[in-house]
């Protein structure tokens, strides 16, 4: 039936020739608007400090002991 | 030994920061909340950094750090359940109230619709369709088969033209009795 072959190759192309109207298409598009929405977004601090005191934290550690891995304790907020 | 005596690979910290905030989008996109989303990334933060040693240069820090949030999302899921989710409190609102343009989806729409997906198909096809993974990729940070994946995707698009209520063209057409009408005086 036509309307199946059609479906089919919507399926692998993701947009149909128009652009618009086929719905794996809109859904697509509207998943990547939303991911790319909170990935536009800026870094919150939190985490630029975070990643600042584990490095500091390492580097101390790496200057003290010399030997043992991080493990982050006593790090948590 | 090891590489544990050496400084911090200035490295490592780069490409973590780099990675940001696409792991916050899909933290945000499996918690449903933004709170929740930047706890997990957190964790996931001191985690991958304990584990830094495990993590070889030069292979795909995303994928890397990805695995770790989803694993860190499951098991904090499993501790506490999952709470109720009114995803930051006014999608239900603006749902009913938000008249659609014709052919055109609210981005509000669109997010509630993708919380009602079970887990394992929005993880698919987030992964896939927006954090830019292969499906093999994405079938390595889920731990299970690429055909898993495929069919996890294609039945979450499914899922969400349903609840969105994009079926096909006759949704952006002339509304469907109108279509039957037309139909039926042309028959005629």
């Amino acid at each position: 039936m036509t309307n199946q072959s059609k479906s089919l190759t919507i399926q692998e192309h993701g947009y149909d020739a128009s652009g618009g109207l086929d719905p794996n298409g809109q859904i697509s598009r509207k998943l990547r608007e939303f991911y790319l929405s909170v990935q536009e977004e800026a870094i919150p601090d939190r985490f630029l400090d975070l990643l600042e005191r584990l490095d500091e934290a390492e580097r101390a550690q790496a200057d003290a002991t010399g030997a043992s891995g991080p493990d982050g304790a006593g790090l948590r907020p | 030994m090891s590489d544990n005596d050496i400084a911090p690979d200035p490295q490592f910290k780069r490409q973590m920061l780099a990675t940001l905030p696409s792991l916050r989008a899909f933290a945000v996109s499996l918690s449903g909340r933004h709170d929740k989303a930047d706890d997990l990334v957190q964790d996931t933060i001191m985690k991958a950094w304990a584990k830094q040693d495990s993590f070889e240069l030069g292979t795909n820090m995303k994928a890397w750090l990805f695995t770790i949030l989803r694993n860190e999302f499951y098991s904090q899921m499993r501790k506490h359940g999952r709470e109720v989710q009114d995803s930051e409190g006014t999608f239900t609102e603006r749902m009913s109230t938000h008249p659609e343009q014709y052919g055109s989806l609210d981005l509000a729409d669109f997010r509630n619709a993708l919380e009602q997906l079970p887990d394992d198909q929005r993880e698919a096809i987030v992964l896939v369709g927006a954090s830019g993974f292969a499906y093999e990729e994405a079938a390595e940070i889920c731990g299970c088969a690429v055909g898993t994946i495929k069919s996890r995707v294609s039945r979450a698009r499914t899922k969400l033209q349903e609840l969105l209520g994009i079926t096909g063209e006759a949704d952006y057409g002339p509304d469907a009795s109108a279509a039957a009408v037309t139909s039926q005086a042309f028959a005629g």
